[in-house]
Order: structure tokens, then sequence, then C-alpha cells
């Protein structure tokens, strides 16, 4: 029989760290795959990020660097500036990316950096044990958040990618999640796209994956799911904030 | 040439390729001097960052990329930039590290001071690490010890900090550059630019493995020994026949050698001894001075931080009186000859 689906091989075959539940793992299979059928292997450079993600690199078959947390926009400008041709992407979460990194966040995507980001939001700290996120919901319990986040206490949920997609240097974003096999795909189609952006030298990319985290939602992987579809999209929707590409999906 | 553009010239003469920083007095000589002559050249990048902290954390990319790359601050800047430090350090990333420092604490003033030893020379950032700190005196050792620290960098995969001060870099003295920029040095071999031909890489400082953790430390350790043994640097003046001893470093010795002077034109055995790696510490140094002379005067501009180190290497051998001022107002040789006088007589020496 023909085989027509297998295990990228820039996905190593080590046992996830992940729980059970949580999109990371199916976000570096995505990645994986992308950067195999694209053949970036032997040029790109991850960045990871502080949190669950830090161990990225026991998964991923690639030069990787960690960094500080919520330095990798720095980082992945530096690595950029100094080798041009080398492919650059960060793999961050919200609370690297858009709470302790926010200024390096909005800087290496204003000046243009051609650099591709991976932006996991999962709404909540996982690492750390479940505290409050940038992203975290109003009205949703977390341990520093325990009568549920409060506007007038702890502000509104950042919407990064729609704060992004105003400034000039930013050439693609996109939201998705991957909560059913159609965001998963549509996920995929982004990160493609994201990666095209860098390949072509536009500009900066970013594409915001809304991801699950049962144990820190306090539901199951089911239910988490649930919650993504049903909670998660309306304060975030998911779609393209901006394309200025001009040019049609990769696929 | 102003010191601060002296760096930047040295710097672009050693191959530095990439610059990060963030404007901060009395160091911006520098950062515009980047940005108007490194820029230029092919192949180099000047970034003025969003913050210090992304000015380092982006010398910590470059650094992975292989190539040789300096940031530069004063002092409250280099506080913000100390977390971006101690990560160079534990991933063992080259880097020149330029501390152009003022006044403080807080913000401060922006004229000199020497108020940063304890950051440089202790740490700073979090972990058990250590930086090469090289404390230049001259506008022409400026130049020197630039090019000088991105060798050591290298050498040793470590972050150098050179550590001046706002006189110096505003300072113009004639200056004798000894190097051409290179055309383009080669990439480091360790860099990280893709997995092309070769297993991938991984640069890293996170493990939960503690006996990893601890191998990382002793290995960390083991290189900084070998620093001390090899590189550790110092220059004495008329400590022969000195009765007295003054220590200093930077700027406050540059004020000390002429003390010195005038001391010995008065009749006074008077020497000088001047670290110029402030860690490595010249401690076998001090301690085998002491064994010829039995006073020594600790002169800094600061309130007596590297009296400390001053102290551990005596280890009682001497005594060691201090004079320090907490910076801002530099005094003059007379000064701090006066100083000299009243321990050299009131010790009965002469």
């Amino acid at each position: 029989m023909e085989k027509v689906y297998s295990r990228p091989k820039l996905l190593k075959r080590t046992p996830f760290h992940y729980c059970a539940g949580c999109g990371h793992s199916i976000i570096h299979r995505l990645v994986a795959e992308v950067i195999e059928e694209m053949n970036l292997q032997d040029r790109i450079v991850g960045v990871n990020s502080a949190g669950c993600s830090v161990f990225a690199y026991n998964y991923l078959d690639l030069d990787m660097a960690e960094s500080a947390h919520g330095r990798g926009l720095a980082v992945a400008t530096g690595l950029k500036r100094a080798s041009p041709e080398t492919i650059v992407f960060t793999y961050q979460g919200d609370g690297d990316l858009a709470a302790i990194g926010t200024a390096e966040t909005i800087h290496a995507a204003n000046r243009g950096e051609r650099i591709t980001a991976i932006f996991v939001n999962n709404a909540v700290y996982g690492m750390t044990g479940g505290q409050m996120a940038p992203t975290t919901l109003l009205a949703q319990q977390t341990t520093t958040t325990p009568l549920g986040r409060d506007a007038r206490l702890e502000g509104y949920p950042i919407r990064v990618s729609e704060m992004l997609a105003m400034l000039r240097g930013v050439v693609y974003v996109e939201r998705t999640a991957v909560d059913s096999p159609a965001n998963i795909r549509r996920t995929k189609r982004a990160i493609r796209k994201a990666f095209q952006v860098q390949l072509d030298d536009l500009g900066f990319s970013l594409v915001e994956i809304l991801s699950p985290c049962p144990i820190n939602w306090k539901r199951d992987p089911l239910e988490s799911w649930q919650w993504i579809g049903k909670e998660m999209i309306k304060e975030f929707p998911m779609g393209v904030m901006k394309d200025l590409t001009g040019q049609k999906d990769a696929d | 040439m102003d010191g601060n553009s002296v760096v930047g010239e040295a710097a672009i003469r050693a191959g530095c390729q990439c610059y990060f920083g963030y404007p901060i007095t009395p160091q911006n000589e520098l950062t515009e001097y980047m940005a108007t002559h490194l820029s230029k050249r092919k192949g180099c990048t000047f970034i003025q960052a969003e913050s210090e902290i992304a000015a380092v954390n982006m010398v910590f990319g470059a650094s992975l990329a292989g190539v040789r790359v300096m940031t530069s601050s004063s002092s409250p800047g280099m506080s913000l930039k100390q977390e971006g430090i101690s990560y160079l350090a534990s991933c063992e990333l080259p880097s020149v590290i330029v501390d152009i420092s003022r006044g403080g604490p807080g913000l401060g003033t922006i004229s000199a001071a020497q108020s940063d030893y304890f950051q440089a020379t202790k740490g700073g950032g979090h972990g058990d690490y250590r930086t090469i700190v090289l404390a230049p005196s001259s506008v022409q050792e400026l130049a020197d010890m630039t090019h000088r620290a991105f060798d050591l960098a290298d050498t040793y995969r470590i972050p150098v900090i050179i550590l001046a001060d706002g006189v110096l870099g505003q300072m113009m003295e004639p200056v004798e550059f000894k190097h051409e920029p290179p055309e383009r040095l080669p990439v480091r071999s360790s860099a990280l630019r893709g997995a092309k031909g070769r297993p991938r890489r991984i640069v890293k400082t996170c493990t939960s493995n503690p006996s990893e953790m601890e191998e990382i430390n002793w290995s960390l350790y083991r290189r900084y020994q070998l620093i001390r043994e090899e590189e550790t640097a110092c220059e004495t003046f008329l400590v022969e026949d000195a009765e007295l001893i003054v220590v200093a470093f930077g700027i406050a010795a540059r004020i000390a050698r002429g003390a010195v002077k005038n001391a010995r034109a008065s009749g006074l055995k008077v020497g000088l001894f001047r670290p110029i790696t402030l860690w490595p510490f010249p401690s076998n140094k001090v301690e085998e001075l002491a064994n010829r002379t039995k006073y020594f005067l600790d002169f800094e501009l600061n309130m007596g931080q590297m009296l400390e180190d001053v102290q551990l290497a005596l280890n009682g051998k001497g005594e060691v009186f201090f004079y320090g001022r907490p910076g801002g107002v530099i005094p003059t040789p007379s000064e701090v000859l006066r100083v000299i006088s009243r321990h050299y007589y009131q010790k009965g020496l002469k």
C-alpha cells in the first residue's frame, strides 16, 4: 500500500514531555512538516522561549538556541542581521511574546525584521503552573485570578495580532487555532506562508495559534478543544489580520 | 579622537561586524560612531535597539551566528544588560561589552566615577559566572584593549567587559591604531546558521538535570581558573624601593601616577600598582609586593569597592589605607599627594 502520510524526519523520535492534549506537540509537528516541505533544514535556526516550549530543541532536529524570557525576537534579530541568509524563527508563548517581551516583539516587528514568529497563545502561563497571562480571557480563572480575570483590576486580554498588524514593518499576520483538523490544516498553511514571507525578504511575519492547555484550564482535552472554539475565538477571532504579500496562500 | 570614538574605530579594526546599542550619556559618541562608520561596511550591522535589554540580546543572537559583536552602555544601562550577560556567560558566547561608567546609584550623574566595580567584577547578573574585565587608563589603551577584548572573548568563549568612565570616554588624546580592518573574519566554527552537512547544534542554558547543571558549572569554573593563570595583567610604576604603594585602576590610576611623580620629586618613596585586569584580579602581584612594602593606599572613585580585593590579596600581610571619592568630582594629583603624604609621615616613613 502506498504510504501517504508519515512522521516528518525533523521531528525526533523522542516522547514529548507535554501534557496530554497540549497543543505544542501538534504545532511542533506542523513546524517540522513545513520546514521539511520547504527544504529549509540546512539553513534554519530556531529560537526558543522560556516556558513549556523551552525544550522544543529536544524534538525539532534543527539548529536551535534558547533565549532569556521574552527576548526571543531580540536574539533572532541579532542572528538574522549577522547572517541574513539564515532563516530564523522564534517559537514563543503568550507570556514570553506578549508580557515580558512586549517591547522586543513590537520593535522587531516594527523594524520589519526578516523573521518568522510562531506565537502559541493558550491564554495561561503553562510551565509555572497556570497563572494569568496577558491573553487570559475576562472571567477566566487562573491561579492568580482565582475569581476570574476582572478588566478593572487586570486589564483586558491583549490582541497581539491586531496590534502588530498596525505596524508598517509587519507583512503578514494570521491567527489560527489547533482545535480541529480543519484549523490544524489552516495553521500549517499559515506557517508555510509566514516562512515564505521571510524567504522573499519582505518583512516580519507572525502566526498566532490558539492552543489548548488542558491541565491549567482544568478541562479534559476534548473540552479544551471545545473551549477554544466556543470561548477563545470570541476574544481572539481567527483570520488574516494583515497580508501585504499580494499572494494567495502557499497552497 | 575622543575615547568613545576610539573604541568604535578599534572595534571595527578588530573585525567587529555587529554593534547593538542604546543611547546613554557619556558613551553616545561610540553608538554614533558605529552608526556612521560600521553600518557603511559590507556585511556589517548597526541597530539602535529599543532598550539595553534588547541590545544585549541582539548581541547574543549575533554571537550565535558566529561573528564578532559589541554593545556599550553606562552604569544604569549596564544594570539592564546583566540578564543578557548572564546568558552570554552561560552559553559561552564571545562578546565585548563596554561600560563607560558614571556616578550612581540610580540615575546618578554623567560625570566620571568607578562605582560599577562590584557589578563588573563580581558577576552582576544571576548565577555563578565571571567575565573578564579590562580597565584602560588612557585613550591609547582604550584602542589596544578593545582589540584585545575581542581576542580574549574568542579565545575563552566569554563576554569581556571594558570598564572605563566618562572622563576617558570624552577625553581627546592622540592614538595609534595598530591594525587595519580585516576584509571579513571567518565565521566561528561553533556558529548556528543551519545544520547543513553536520549534526544540528543546540545552545541552551536550561536543564532539569542537576548533574548536568553541576558539570556545566564545573566546566565554566575550570575555564575561569585557566583565565586566572593566563590572563591576569597589571602595571607597576616605581615600586622597587617604595615604602608606600598606591593601588588604583583606570582614570584614578592616571591621577595617582601624577601624585606618585610629585611625591618622588619631594623625596617620598612612593610607587603605583595598577590592575589592568580587574577580573581576574592580580592578587599574586599584590601579595608579592607585600613582601617588600608594608603600606598600601587604595585610591578609587568610589567608596572602596576594589579595596576588598586588595585586602583579600594582602591577607593581613600589609596595611592598606583607603582614599575614595564617591564620584562626580575628580580629585587632582595634589589632593591625592596630600593623602599620600599624611599616611607617609604618620607611619614614620622617610
